[in-house]
């Protein structure tokens, strides 16, 4: 079990242990198990060392350091660092290397944080599984021939496997809760527009949102602190929210009316009922008031979703066309340089929700699909606001399974998409979600709770992420699959 | 929105044959003036290196999103303000298709919310012209084809593209199919570009691309109700191929009407070489562009206080201007001098000599006639110098040919005209002496005298010439004319 960020930033600040030490054992650790975890795309050695020596310099200085110093961080390959090729885990972008680095990553830097590398996940964000990646498949740290989940595999495999502490992910439809929940690490999609987008690649802009990853809910909450806040590169992002999360642990319960959703119930298996009933009863023993609650509107969650998240996609994704960056397949003319490079460029999944997206958006369908589909996400926002009326927080399954074998959903890509059935309406209204570990099922895999509150409950969110961590006795769940243990510690 | 049916010319224009009329609305793209680019901190310059003001936002890299630009939105309500347009809740749309000079494939603009709606514009005739919207969008990259014999798109070798206009600001104004002849055409897009120099939005200049021109174009016999397929016409890059090409594409349409033939709606390009439009694409191959509102802009609230600011800072139009001018000078409506009198290139010179309390006539006469002559006027040729003229004319230190003579000297010498005066040695006769010179060529000249007393009035000419000639062009010709009429009737 490796060291925590908040407990990594205190030995570097206080000068006990050095920054380069740190990074230097995650670039191993990546090095070691990236073999057969595939849990990074690419590492910068010597630009991973240099920062971390900027910061143990400035301790040996007496300067302030950050309250992420010296804590090694890992990014998902859809966000922008310079140093950094940004590959999205698609052909279309091998080689890429951006001039600019993402607002998050220099709020991170800003206070410390060490980037170690780029991880690994669905090209462009889209699949629930990681197996849609270019460059092949990331593994579940707890079961080498299970899924991590996705889209932000990489970065809860990172997290999971303890390569780091801290990973930052995106979250679109479940691409952060869900991989977190299937490999037992904390995973949060805040509201939107609580931190800037400025810098990610763009999926679906009405929908994305960046968040952290990290083993405990107090170093989510400290990332969030730290990445959250107002941009003016980024119109969407809230002006004035500033939260105090890390101050929320151990924040009573009582009195907190807790509603478990219903509709998320239906269909899951029932080891992961269990385990929602079970943090249920924490909840209520730590004084939280809870009931069920419905919210038949969410049941058309996935349906609006898989035409506005298409829809969005099928235009930020235009300009992978073959002129300015990244792949180039030449044509006899433009038009035909532009088909013959995203062919060549785009896997099957992006291909099909280009598709789709183009479809939904036509006119003459305009109305019936992407207008529709508009009508139904302010429904599933009534729906939460609703239910907001008689409870202030949520909890729900993250997914309705664990971890499932690979192959198993590829194939249909309609089971796949019902791996985000719990966590799409959360993106849809804009609310704050995350996946808290609480407990395993019989093969010993990660079963996450879902926590949602309403737009900027963020504080509560985490008071009671904070109570479930407690009561599940914390520290993650499932123990590391062994043959990734063996090379983990290897030669040691 | 205008009815269209009420602004009809009285007449239909005289080249299409008897009983067919023109029906045109007119597009026009004007880059705003701003710092920076609509979306981005770029500047907004023209004719900087290729590709030196660009940045992530408006290169369109992976992860950047756009920001707008508050004085952008700013100049385009005033534009709406100033075409008596609603400033309304507005959003912006992504309109998708693939072109490289379209770095994200989309190009954000607005499309069935735009910021100004339903406004109009008075032609100096008094013809009303509706404006059904103004909208905001991003212009785009410009591709420059290489290689090839025709230095065109067919043929070419490859292209170079230049960023630096991607993303500039634009407004483009929407007419209403109110416009009946080219001549109105013409007259609109004169009076509107005056506007959009004289709130600042634009430098209007139509040969940097600054101010785009489209014409939708169809004719139907007249007292038809209904529209007929129209043809929009693109690269009307001057006020003269705008006026021969709807000229050309009316006749056209007639043509082919006349023939039993029907008009395809078409988009049209006009050749300026042949002076004829061609066809480049039909409404069938219209692409389909797919809108949908910008998730990464938030919507455009302006308030009552934000929109009021705005329209007291609007400063005089052309069309108060013009009447004001008219007010000055006691005309009851605009003629040539007034309307070149108040050609935004001008106005500097006309307020400021205006001010200084010079003889509105005398302003209007030498500001069309002579300044207007000597545009565009070079940078350093100071406003004040202009009412110096006018005022050393008007208290007759200079003769009218004396004053002509040294306003042009002093715009091309860029000197003030006191300099310029003495540096010609100029000086006015005083009016006495003027007199005595008077006098002594009707002595001179006494058998012209007599015919001319006599009633051969055109022999007036022959004494002005002589007074000029013996004063050497000092003496004023409207003074001298009055003198020899006194000394006409005093015989």
């Amino acid at each position: 079990m490796g060291k925590s960020a908040s407990e990594i930033a205190e030995l570097v600040a206080s000068g006990r242990r050095s920054a380069v030490e740190f990074a230097e054992e995650a670039l191993d650790a990546i090095e070691r198990s990236n073999g057969i975890l595939n849990a990074f795309l690419s590492v910068n050695r010597d630009l991973t060392l240099e920062a971390a020596g900027r910061i143990d310099a400035m301790v040996a200085a007496g300067e302030k350091v950050g309250r992420l110093a010296g804590v090694p961080v890992a990014l998902k390959d859809n966000m922008c660092q310079i140093g950094f090729d940004t590959t999205c885990a698609s052909k279309i972008l091998n080689g890429w290397s951006p001039p600019y680095s993402a607002t998050v990553v220099q709020k991170m830097i800003a206070e410390g944080a060490v980037t170690v590398g780029k991880t690994n996940l669905d090209e462009f964000a889209m699949g629930s599984s990681t197996e849609n990646s270019a460059f092949g498949p990331t593994r579940n740290p707890i079961d080498l021939e299970r899924v991590p989940g996705g889209s932000s595999g990489g970065s809860a495999a990172a997290v999971a496997a303890s390569i780091v502490p801290l990973a930052l992910g995106s979250d679109t439809g479940g691409s952060i809760r869900q991989p977190a929940s299937l490999t037992g690490v904390v995973g949060v999609k805040p509201t939107y527009g609580v931190v800037s987008r400025y810098g990610l690649v763009a999926f679906a802009s009405s929908l994305d949102q960046i968040g952290p990853f990290s083993r405990t809910v107090g170093d989510s909450a400290l990332a969030l602190e730290v990445i959250s806040g107002w941009d003016n590169m980024d119109s969407t992002s809230y002006d004035g929210a500033k939260f105090s999360l890390v101050s929320q642990q151990g924040v009573p319960m009582d009195g907190v009316r807790i509603g478990i959703v219903k509709e998320f119930m239906d269909g899951c298996d029932e080891e992961v009922l269990a385990a929602v009933r079970a943090a249920a009863e924490q909840l209520s023993k730590a004084g939280a008031k809870v009931d069920e609650v419905s919210i038949p509107e969410t049941k058309l969650g996935l349906s609006a979703y898989y035409i506005i998240a298409p829809a969005e996609a099928s235009s930020n994704l235009a300009r992978f066309d073959g002129v300015r960056f990244g792949l180039r397949v030449e044509g006899s003319d433009i038009a035909e340089t532009n088909v013959k490079t995203r062919t060549a460029g785009f896997g099957d999944e992006v291909k099909r929700r280009i598709m789709l997206g183009t479809y939904a958006l036509s006119s003459g369908y305009y109305d019936a699909y992407y207008g529709k589909a508009q009508q139904v996400k302010t429904m599933i926002k009534r729906g939460f606001e609703r239910a907001y009326r008689d409870f202030d927080a949520l909890i729900s399954p993250v997914s309705p399974t664990t971890a499932f074998r690979f192959g198993e959903r590829a194939s249909n890509p309609l089971a796949m998409y019902l791996s985000d059935v719990c966590t799409i309406p959360s993106n849809l209204a804009g609310h704050p979600a995350m996946s808290v570990p609480f407990s395993a099922d019989s093969s010993g895999l990660p079963i996450g709770i879902q926590v949602l509150a309403p737009a900027l409950g963020e504080e509560l969110m985490f008071r009671i992420a904070f109570s479930i961590e407690r009561s599940s006795g914390g520290g993650g769940f499932g123990s590391l699959d062994p043959a990734l243990e063996e090379v983990m510690t290897g030669g040691r | 929105m205008v009815d269209s049916e009420t602004n009809q010319s009285p007449s239909a224009p005289s080249f299409l044959p008897e009983g067919w009329e023109i029906v045109c609305g007119l597009e026009v793209h004007t880059e705003l003036k701003t710092r920076t680019k609509l979306f981005c901190g770029c500047l907004n310059e023209f004719g900087s290196y290729p590709n030196t003001n660009i940045c992530p936002v408006c290169l369109g890299l992976p992860g950047a999103l756009p920001v707008l630009n508050g004085e952008a939105l700013e100049i385009a309500a005033r534009i709406g303000l100033a075409l008596n347009a609603t400033v309304q809740a507005s959003i912006f749309h992504r309109k998708n298709y693939f072109y490289p000079d379209m770095p994200k494939d989309f190009q954000i603009s607005q499309y069935d919310i735009p910021l100004n709606a339903d406004g109009y514009l008075i032609l100096p005739s008094g013809v009303r012209i509706g404006i059904v919207r103004a909208h905001m969008e991003e212009d785009t990259g410009k591709i420059t084809h290489l290689g090839g014999s025709s230095g065109r798109i067919h043929g070419a070798e490859r292209a170079l593209i230049d960023y630096n206009r991607s993303g500039v600001p634009l407004v483009e104004i929407v007419s209403a199919p109110d416009i009946a002849s080219p001549d109105e055409a013409r007259q609109y897009v004169t009076e509107l570009r005056a506007i959009l120099i004289a709130i600042g939005a634009s430098d209007g200049k139509m040969e940097e691309g600054s101010l785009r021109v489209d014409a939708n174009v169809s004719v139907r016999p007249i007292g038809e109700s209904e529209f007929r397929t129209r043809c929009e016409i693109k690269n009307l890059n001057s006020l003269r191929s705008l006026v021969r090409a709807i000229t050309y594409e009316a006749q056209r349409q007639v043509e082919v009407y006349t023939a039993a033939g029907e008009v395809l709606q078409q988009t049209r390009h006009w050749d300026e070489d042949r002076s004829i439009t061609v066809a480049l694409r039909t409404k069938e191959e219209a692409e389909d562009y797919r809108y949908f509102p910008e998730p990464d802009l938030v919507p455009l609230e302006p308030t009552e206080s934000w929109i009021g600011g705005l329209r007291e800072s609007l400063p005089e139009l052309p069309r108060q201007r013009r009447l004001r001018l008219c007010d000055l000078v006691g005309l009851d409506s605009a003629n040539d001098q007034i309307e070149t009198a108040i050609l935004p290139e001008l106005y500097g010179f006309v307020d400021a000599a205006l001010n200084a309390g010079v003889d509105p006539k005398l302003v209007v006469a030498r500001a069309s006639n002579e300044l207007a002559s000597l545009l565009p006027i070079p940078d350093g040729y100071e406003l004040e110098w202009f009412s110096d003229l006018c005022r050393m004319e008007m208290e007759r230190k200079l003769s009218s040919t004396q004053a002509k003579a040294v306003l042009q000297e002093s715009v091309k010498s860029l000197t003030p005209p006191a300099v310029v005066r003495d540096r010609l040695g100029i000086t006015q006769l005083d009016d006495d002496e003027l007199m005595i010179q008077i006098k002594s060529i009707v002595e001179e000249n006494s058998d012209e005298w007599t015919r001319l007393k006599a009633g051969e009035m055109q022999l007036k000419g022959f004494f002005i010439g002589q007074i000029m000639k013996k004063t050497g062009g000092k003496a004023d010709g409207k003074i001298a004319a009055k003198m020899l009429a006194v000394l006409l009737s005093e015989d």
